[in-house]
Parts: structure tokens; sequence; C-alpha cells
């Protein structure tokens, strides 16, 4: 049954790709992305890892087609014709291809008890997770605990590319062009989208908060929070005007956010060693070792999601605020 | 025998459900212009997002799942026109006309 | 029950991805790209209790409000496009 829809999803993926692909309109192709991810997504949820599911919708079909858009409306909507020949990137996807499906024979089956992959760690994380950690979701637990430098090392990564970002297109515009903002900024005479907007953008927000503390009974965490926040607000920047959006979540707090996430994360681990423990063991923090892993999640999860979300909001601003000069 | 009432009644929602969304897709293929297929996708969506989260509340008995698909169903019955008016004024905005014929990628409305 | 809708949800999953590809004008395709975001909605939902698993709706609540954002991003995509061509033409 699962294997009959997955299979199916898969063909419609391979499908999209190929059109993504031949397509020369670029926004077509924005859109076809976004059926992509939708169709990730809801793949991930009949394997059913929902944690996966909600960030790969969220981020995918949210934020990055908004990004995406800003990035078009500064460029051309065509792609430039080609120069060479396709044949020698047809080949050498084809072969990979190939060589690539041979190796997959030797897989184990979907679900079989006896693969590796479930026999050595994983029952292990399966057992210890009520006893050491106290609540049901395994994959937080991993995430954040078990395998803590690996999320460490996430947040940094994000951090990174938000500075990249940031060097590339400019903390702020040019200052002497800047012209006054006309009054057609954002949806400002739209009053349908006017009200529904402003009606769900704190409900937006709380979701997302939710989310976020959520993370440990149900699907969720701080990536995905982190996301959800950054659509409340872009939606609030798309309604009232980039310009207005600065102005509720400037850009000081915003770069505040990316930076304070990472060193909060960071400095859990620091602080994990003062008090005599190893680096980014949390069990230290607190007298009860449960209790102490709980509230190290807890901080962690606050300090992904505020980087996550300062990182986004950053690059959307860095695009969208571009726009307006040109 | 309520518990029997229910479970038909909850068929019946989420077949009635399903027969919607079918006719939806199908009229996204079948009627002629851009602003005739909004009609088909947007009336459809509704009116299946009603019956469907019905039929699965009646399952659901009271509880919190029930909130929760009584919070998606509010959402969906929300945004679902908001989003229909914002692709419609798009279009108009761009130049597509509700009379058109065949239109393309490359319309004046949208040279890029 | 929940295995008849679901196969409904997904036969149009797929006419909407027929629209999304065939569709002539720019606003058929993304036509289809909101009628395949709630369809996903309500394929989420029906299949987190066909699967006994009432948790994961919150990833159908997640996607119901951020669907929305994005078609409005395209609204306002086309609203500054027209702009700064209407700013081009009148200079």
């Amino acid at each position: 049954m699962i294997f009959v829809f997955a299979l199916f999803l898969l063909t419609l993926l391979v499908i999209t790709a190929l059109a993504i692909v031949h397509t020369e309109n670029l926004f077509v192709a924005v859109m076809l992305t976004s059926i992509f991810s939708l169709l990730m997504a809801a793949n991930f949820f009949i394997l059913d890892a929902a944690d996966v599911a909600l960030t790969e919708a969220a981020v995918g079909a949210g934020v990055t087609t908004v990004i995406f858009l800003s990035a078009l409306a500064l460029t051309g909507e065509r792609e430039k014709p080609r120069v060479g020949g396709r044949n020698i990137a047809l080949v050498t996807v084809g072969v990979l291809a190939l060589l690539i499906i041979y190796a997959t024979f030797d897989k184990p089956r979907l679900g079989d008890p006896n693969a590796p992959v479930h026999q050595h760690v994983a029952p292990w994380y399966l057992e210890k997770t009520p006893e050491y950690m106290g609540f049901p979701n395994v994959v937080t637990a991993v995430l954040s605990s078990f395998r803590g430098y690996d999320t460490l090392g996430e947040v940094f990564v994000v951090f990174a590319a938000c500075i990249g970002v940031l060097f590339i297109l400019g903390v702020r515009p040019p200052r002497e062009s800047l012209e006054p903002r006309d009054e057609s900024s954002g949806l400002r005479h739209h009053l349908i989208p006017q009200v529904v907007g402003r009606l769900l953008v704190p409900f937006i927000v709380l979701f997302g908060l939710y989310v976020q503390f959520h993370g440990e009974y149900g699907p969720g965490g701080g990536f995905q929070a982190g996301a959800i926040i950054a659509t409340g607000v872009i939606l609030y920047a798309l309604l009232e005007g980039e310009a207005e959006a600065l102005r509720a979540v400037p850009r000081s707090v915003l770069l505040g956010m990316v930076i304070g996430g990472a060193m909060l994360f960071g400095s859990v681990g620091v602080v994990c060693m003062l008090m005599g423990g190893a680096f980014l063991d949390y069990s230290v923090l607190a007298a009860d070792p449960v209790w102490g892993q709980q509230l190290g999640i807890l901080i962690i999860e606050a300090g992904v999601g505020m980087a996550v979300c300062g990182a986004l909001l950053s690059i959307f601003h860095a695009f969208a605020a571009r726009e307006s000069l040109s | 025998m309520i518990d029997i009432g229910l479970d038909i009644l909850s068929w019946i929602l989420l077949t009635l459900g399903g027969a919607c969304v079918l006719i939806g897709g199908i009229g996204g293929l079948r009627l002629p212009n851009f602003y005739t297929r909004i009609h088909a996708a947007s009336l459809t969506d509704t009116m299946a997002t009603l019956l469907i989260f019905a039929g699965m509340m009646l399952q659901a008995g009271l509880s919190l799942p029930t909130l929760k698909l009584l919070a998606i169903m509010l959402f969906l019955l929300l945004t679902g026109p908001t989003a229909t008016y914002a692709l419609a004024n798009a279009a108009l905005l761009s130049g597509l006309k509700p009379d058109a014929e065949t239109v393309t990628d490359n319309d004046k409305g949208h040279a890029g | 029950m929940y295995i008849l809708v679901s196969i409904a949800i997904l036969v149009t999953m797929v006419l909407a991805l027929v629209r999304a590809l065939l569709g002539p004008s720019v606003y058929d395709r993304v036509l289809a790209v909101n009628v395949f975001g709630t369809k996903t909605v309500l394929l989420l939902s029906v299949m987190a209790f066909l699967n006994g698993r009432p948790d994961f709706l919150d990833l159908a609540l997640a996607y119901a409000l951020i669907n929305m954002v994005g078609i409005l991003a395209v609204l306002v995509f086309f609203q500054s496009r027209s702009s700064i061509k209407e700013r081009a033409e009148s200079d």
C-alpha cells in the first residue's frame, strides 16, 4: 500500500523534474520547483518521517519560493540561450544514473528488520530515549542530544550562509539611490488580502512558537519553527511593503538573532564543560539528569530557531530591498 | 445505533468530498479559459474541504484532533478565496483579458 | 473509505500537474500550484487519519498557512513588475 503510493509520487517527481529542465521560462521553473518540494514532503510523510516532511514543506514550498520570486524580480525571466550542446552533460548524467541504479541492487528492502541500519545504534536510541530524556520524540532526542555536534555544525552552516548572502548583496542598499516609496508598495490597495493577512500573521507566529516548544512531543523543533515564524514576518512584509516590515523587525534585530542563536548553542556546550561534564553533555545542567537533558534541549532548540528565523529573514530583506531600487 | 449512524454519515460525507475533488480536477483540465478554470478550482476546493473535514471530525469524536481539524478547516476556508482573489487580480493586472482564446507564456501581458 | 478518498485526491493531483505542465499561460501554472498545495493539505490530513496518527495534523496546519503566502508573493511579484513597466513606459 505504502509502496504503491510512494512509487506513484516518485513517478510524478521524475515528470516534474524533467519539466523543470525543459522549460525556458524561469518563472515556470520556480512554480514547478514548488510542486517538486510538495511532492517530496508528501513522500517523506508517507515514509513516516514527519519532522523532515514539516521542514521540507515549510522551507521548500514556502520561504524558498518567495526568495526565488524576489530574485526573479531583479533579473530577467527568460533563460539565456544555450551556447554549446548538451550532449556531454547528457552522457555524464546518464552514466552516473546507471551506476547509481546498479549500486542500489544490494540495498536491503524498505523496512527490513534485519537491515544493518536497524541493528546497531537505532535500537539503543529507541530504548534509551524514554530513560535518559523522558519524552517520546526520538528524532528530537537524537538530533539535539545524542548527535548534538551535528546540529551545532548545522547552525553554524546556516550562520555562514547568511553571512555569505549579506556579503554578496550588502547589508543595506546604497543610500543615495533610495527614492521615496510610492504608495503602491506591497498589497496596500487590496482589501481582501489585507484583512485576511492581518488576521493570519499572529496565528502563524503563534503556531511557529507552538511547533518550537512542542518539538519534543510531536513533529517539530527549531528548524521548522524558525521557518514558520519567518513565513509570518514575510507575510507582513508582503502586505505592508518591505519598509514597514523593516520598521517592525529591524535589520539589527535580525543580525542579533542569527548571531545570538549560534552563540547560545555554543555557550550551552561551554557551560556544560564548566559544570563538569563533557561538551554538550546536558545531564550536568541540573540536579536530575533527565531534567538537565530537557533543559539543555529546550535552550539549544531556541538557539536553532532564532538562528534560522534571523537568517531567512535577512536573506529575504537582502533581495527585497534591492528590488525597490531598480 | 448512533455509532453506525455516525459511521454511515461520515462515509457519505467523505465520498461526496472525494467526488468534489475529482470534479474540480477534471474541470481544471476541460474548461477553456483561465478565468473559468479558477472557478472550478476554488469552488470545488472549498466544498471538498468542508465535506472531508466534517466527515473526519465525525469519526474522531470530541478530542484534540477534532480541534486541530477544525482549525485547519477554518484556515483553508479563509485562505482559499484570498489566494483565488490574488491570482485573478495578478492576471488582470498583467493584461490577461477574460475573453482571450489562446495565450502563451510569452504574451505581451508578461513579456520578460 | 479513507483509501478511496486518498486515491481521489492523488488523481486530482495528477490532473493538476498535467495542467501545470500544459497550461498555455503562466497563470494556469500558478493556479495548478495552488490547487496542488490545497490538495496536499487534504491528502496529509486524510493519511494522518488513515495511519491512525492524529499528531501529524500539525503538518497539514503548517502547510495550509504557508500555501497562501506563496500565492500572495506571486501577486506582489506581478504587481511590482507591472508598476516597473509603467514607470519605464512613462519615462
